[in-house]
């Protein structure tokens, strides 16, 4: 830890790895809610090559600029996808996938070209491809914070218009909001995010910090601002905690460290997140079980009763043992009926309903018929 | 073209070929994205087997790899089922995570064995024909050859013995089930097969490209054929000659053979989305355009026929009349009228138009039909 606060490289590196979960934390909120989770996973991939023509035209390493030119690409990717799928019959799964990987592919042969041609200033290039996060400087810190605030600034603007296209697309449009526009525009920012994290984590995972923080925070809440937030968190916590992971033992890389991070928080909340978690669900549906297993010893009481002339009327363990073979089950719900108050045990060993547990009954009659 | 370029070609389509079989059933059930996942997610099984066996086309990388795969179906399944991840999210979910794993274990193991990440990602044809595969001394060939050409004769077998039942269970999975097809047993028979395929190709060509030929030729072919057993064989077709061609063009470029063949794949898709004969851009346009004169020609008839031997008809059926009445441009009424006369339906009579015996008869079958 105290070699984190001296390390000046090391500081540079968390606050890019904070900064990239943050930003795609908030734009991956959207993605997720509008079920384009393998979007982010095409764009990330169509990005690839945008880079090498990028270097290709201009020489450049700066990485404001090859960002530039894989926002291009993958923007242009959607941009097929969307073409394909409106004049032919090929499905949006089949031209999602088929574009991501023709698209790495051009990537691919662009790289090998650039690789093998005599200009040897090439070096770092293929660091896109599983991000080196090592290898950030503070001008690169400089250039993600700008271009990630400039994406949240678009989001916190144009708020109520992406919530209503996330949640009612075609309310949206009978509003006459511009929801091509909108689509364009939101497209756009998850392109930004994509291009902040392809220096960071590559290509490859670049779709798991998308999703993975907003899936997690969908399930702490039903709120989008509180979702949004909280995402933002999560991604900022997985890369910072994902850099400090990964120096702390040797041969961990750190991209899918951080990727590992995220997940483990994806894993946390799906299990212990309140109301939807899976814990959470199994816990109510157990507490219902036992209560409807022991409503009903306490309505077969109520039935063997009211063949008798008073409700109260007790009746002996083995009667009730027919209905209930297993004798341990029956003796659990009696006795925590009576912990209840519900049912007495007369001297003669025998089961008898207190007037609350009758009026319990008549209720649950009552219900039952409604 | 030496024994080595011959060799690498003849593996290239092998492995193309082998992609296509259970990538058109991919595209078919809009499951395109499952190669996606299933590419990726088998890393960790590939890294398990090869740090047992070091060899990159034993039988039991396979069977890792496969066994890796169906644990990505199955987790996607679960996570969907519960509820709380839909379906996109849970498979980019899964992939990511399970790929972050494998590539941690590669960095961990890194020392000890030779597999490096990029060699995962990207594959590499040309060191394919070194890998031989020797039996009681005798080099019978690349191993690589046969490791996928016995996958892809498993999967051809698996395709013809059970061809119906995947029909129906892929084009009307309810009716399957409803006979007793039990579509869920062929859906993970076809998933095994699928990530069978992916390990097998992936030494080749790399676990993003193995994408690119599952989904590209079978979309390709889509675009050629209605029915499926047509569809398959082009496939094939389509998978061999993207992998010649891209041989070729990596040869030329001095590229990555598995880039090129993810590009000519792209190619092959561009053509035939454009020139396609039923359902390619141009002859759909071709179509519309053929549709609106054939509309506009109706109108005429009908019109006329409504006109005719009534006092108005000198007035109603002059030639620049039908400009006012169905506001039609002069452009557009006189290439109607040229067409109508040529396929002889009327005759210009000075000004006037007046229906031949065949133009009254489709008048009267349109107003039926309309």
């Amino acid at each position: 830890m105290e070699q984190f606060f001296n390390d000046y490289t090391l500081r540079t590196v968390v606050l890019g790895a904070t900064i990239l979960g943050g930003v795609s934390g908030v734009l991956g909120t959207f993605v997720v809610l509008r079920q384009q989770s393998l979007l982010g996973d095409a764009v990330s991939h169509a990005a690839f090559p945008g880079i090498g023509i990028t270097f290709i035209l201009t020489g450049s390493k700066v990485p404001l600029i090859l960002m530039v030119g894989a926002g291009i690409s993958g923007w242009l990717a959607t941009a097929v996808i969307l073409l394909i799928t409106t004049h032919s019959r090929i499905k949006y799964d089949t031209a999602l996938g088929l574009i991501l990987s023709v698209f790495f592919g051009v990537g691919l042969v662009l790289m090998t070209f650039i690789q093998k041609s005599p200009n040897a200033n090439q070096a770092g290039l293929d660091s896109f491809l599983f991000g080196q996060v090592a290898s950030l400087v503070v001008q690169d810190v400089i250039t993600m914070t700008v271009m990630g605030a400039i994406a949240l600034v678009i989001v916190l603007l144009f708020w109520k218009e992406f919530k209503l296209l996330a949640f009612d697309r075609e309310f949206a449009h009978s509003l006459v909001l511009p929801v091509r526009g909108l689509d364009f525009g939101l497209t756009t920012l998850v392109v930004i995010a994509i291009i902040i994290g392809l220096q960071t984590v590559g290509v490859v995972l670049m779709s798991a910090m998308i999703i993975a923080p907003a899936v997690a925070a969908r399930q702490w809440t039903d709120r989008l601002g509180v979702m949004t937030i909280l995402a933002m968190c999560m991604g900022a916590l997985s890369g910072a905690g994902g850099v400090i992971f990964s120096i702390s033992a040797p041969n961990l890389p750190t991209g899918p460290i951080i990727v590992m991070c995220a997940t483990a928080i994806v894993g946390i909340s799906l299990t212990a997140a309140p109301h939807r978690g899976i814990l959470w669900q199994w816990i109510r549906r157990s507490l219902q079980n036992r209560k409807l297993r022991s409503e009903a010893v306490l309505m077969d009481l109520f039935d063997l009763a009211r063949t008798h002339d008073s409700l109260e009327y007790p009746h002996m363990e083995r009667a009730l043992r027919v209905i209930y073979p297993q004798t341990g089950t029956l003796r659990r719900q009696l006795s925590r009926l009576e912990g209840k108050g519900l049912v007495s045990k007369k001297e003669n060993g025998a089961w008898a309903l207190t007037p609350s547990g009758v009026q319990l009954c008549h209720r649950l009659v009552n219900e039952r018929i409604q | 073209m030496s024994q080595f370029q011959l060799e690498i070609q003849l593996v290239a389509s092998v492995v193309a070929a082998v992609c296509a079989l259970p990538g058109a059933f991919l595209i078919l059930r809009k499951m395109a994205m499952m190669s996606d996942a299933i590419s990726h997610a088998i890393l960790p099984g590939i890294v398990i087997a090869f740090f047992l066996t070091e060899s990159l086309s034993s039988p039991l990388l396979i069977m890792g790899g496969a066994l890796t795969g169906l644990l990505t179906v199955a987790l996607v399944e679960w996570l969907r089922k519960t509820n709380l991840v839909r379906e996109d999210a849970a498979i980019g979910l899964v992939f990511s995570t399970l790929f972050a794993i494998g590539i941690i274990m590669i960095a961990q193991f890194a020392r000890d064995v030779h597999l490096d990440t990029d060699a995962v990602l990207l594959g590499e044809l040309a060191f394919v024909p070194f890998d031989r595969l020797i039996i009681a001394g005798r080099d019978i060939g690349p191993q690589a050859l046969y490791s996928s050409g016995s996958v892809g004769l498993l999967c051809a077998g698996f395709i013809t013995l059970f061809y119906k039942e995947l029909k129906l269970s892929t084009f009307d999975s309810a009716l399957a089930t409803t006979l007793g097809f039990i579509p869920g047993v062929l859906h993970y028979l076809l998933m095994g097969f699928v990530s069978m395929t992916a390990v097998a190709a992936f030494d080749a060509v790399g676990s993003v490209l193995v994408i690119a030929l599952m989904i590209g030729p079978p979309a390709s072919a889509y675009l050629l054929t209605n029915r499926l057993s047509r569809m398959l064989i082009y496939s094939v077709l389509l998978a061999i000659i993207a992998a010649i061609t891209g041989y070729w063009l990596a040869y030329l470029l001095n590229a990555s053979i598995a880039g090129c063949m993810a590009v000519m794949v792209g190619v092959q898709f561009g053509i035939l989305f454009c020139i396609a004969p039923q359902q390619g851009l141009l002859s759909t346009r071709a179509r519309q355009r053929n549709q609106r004169w054939q509309f506009a020609i109706k109108m005429l008839v009908i019109h006329l026929m409504q006109h005719e031997n009534t006092p108005e008809a000198v007035q109603e059926c002059r030639i620049d009349h039908l400009q006012d009445h169905l506001e039609w441009e002069e452009a557009f009424a006189e290439g109607v009228i040229s067409r109508a006369a040529s396929q002889k339906l009327l005759r210009t009579v000075g000004e006037t138009l007046e229906l031949t015996p065949s133009g009254r008869q489709l008048a009267q079958e349109a107003i039926v039909h309309i």
